[in-house]
């Protein structure tokens, strides 16, 4: 019976240590991202950033993206939404981080369509499209390019475009960018200035609402 | 007299078995620590000696368990047929680790993918024990408590 109780205060120990050093663990590394970011405002956002909402909402969430990474895909609507819940208040700014092999060309699709003012049109169009232009993690631009034809645009001077100096520094720009700001997964989130540390839809939520309360 | 001794060994057995339970569960917990807390994605080699010591922190938590047919306080006997060849094997790829890490088999010799290379230093806990090595100690010292077992008991 001894032997049982002991065996039985071994596996709650275990438990235990595994819980409190987990709390202990990511305290620490929540110390520790908000710290890597802090005075760094000037790598969250270029001028040239495309950006979304209201040019005077106080909150700006910042996303570095890859638009073949499946939960960038999941969360755009759900970034949308929380927008949606703070009108007027909210604007978004995206950033590149193309991780997937061949999604920096993906991205500089989007650049060039923004020549041609159809820019979101485009994402949302990438996103919508991802099962038939991603193959095995790596992504396809020519299958992606084959998809474009719905969106009136000027093809070939997309064509063009897409080789342009400005678009290929602009991507680079950003990959640095994350670099300094220490985003290293897809979607990185900051909320006027601060990193989501903990990765989560609810944990986006309130970190927009709370800087939401903060700032009104 | 004889009676007295054979209860003495059962005990001992017991606890010998108990302290290599302990082990495998610091290894169960402390791997899942290390990836699913700290994010240090597992190597392939590391997912083998995984494979290896995951069992055994269920093998031996049955072993110490009341049996039915058995006497309340004693061990399985038998257990050490089964986790021995288990920790041993373990043993082979922590050692085959250890030498990747350490660099005595080359980088391209090593069956890992591109992107995560079981040669890359992850961790070094106090400056210097680093994962293979607990895997190695893991191994060998449960390795060397059954062997005490099956002669002792």
């Amino acid at each position: 019976m001894k032997k049982n109780l002991l065996v039985i205060a071994a596996a709650i120990l275990f438990i235990v240590a595994f819980i409190v050093s987990t709390t202990i663990y990511n305290q620490q590394k929540t110390e520790e991202k908000s710290t890597a970011s802090a005075g760094k405002a000037e790598y969250l956002q270029r001028d040239y950033s495309p950006r979304i909402g209201p040019d005077d909402a106080k909150v700006t969430i910042v996303e570095f993206f890859d638009p073949a990474c499946g939960t960038c895909s999941a969360f755009y609507p759900l970034v949308k939404q929380i927008m949606a819940d703070h009108p007027g208040k909210v604007s978004l700014v995206l950033r590149y981080l193309p991780l997937h092999q061949n999604s920096d060309i993906i991205v500089s699709i989007f650049e060039a369509a923004r020549l041609q003012d159809r820019y979101w049109q485009t994402l949302e169009h990438a996103y919508k499209t991802r099962d038939y232009w991603i193959e095995h993690h790596v992504a396809k631009p020519e299958k992606f390019w084959k998809l474009l034809d719905t969106l009136d645009l000027d093809m070939e001077k997309l064509y063009q475009d897409l080789q342009s100096d400005e678009i290929a520094r602009r991507v680079k720009q950003d990959v640095s960018d994350a670099q300094v700001l220490e985003v290293r997964k897809t979607p990185g989130f900051f909320v006027n200035g601060k990193p989501l540390v903990q990765f989560g839809y609810k944990q986006l939520q309130q970190l927009v609402a709370s800087e939401v309360t903060a700032n009104n | 007299m004889f009676v007295n001794d054979k209860k003495i060994e059962s005990q001992l057995g017991w606890y010998l078995i108990f302290v290599c339970w302990l082990i495998a569960m610091s290894a169960l917990f402390g791997s899942l620590f290390f990836s699913e807390i700290m994010g240090l994605k597992p190597c392939v080699l590391c997912w083998w000696q995984r494979i290896f010591i995951y069992p055994l922190a269920i093998l031996f938590l049955v072993s110490l368990l009341p049996q039915l047919n058995n006497q309340a306080n004693g061990v399985d006997r038998s257990v050490v047929r089964y986790t021995l060849p288990l920790a041993v094997i373990g043993l082979g790829f922590a050692l085959y680790h250890y030498l990747v890490y350490s660099g005595f088999i080359p980088e391209d010799l090593q069956p890992c993918s591109e992107e995560l290379s079981c040669a890359e230093v992850n961790l070094e806990l106090m400056g210097f024990i680093t994962i293979p090595m607990l895997s190695i100690f893991s191994y060998s010292a449960i390795i060397a408590l059954l062997l005490i077992f099956r002669k002792k008991v």
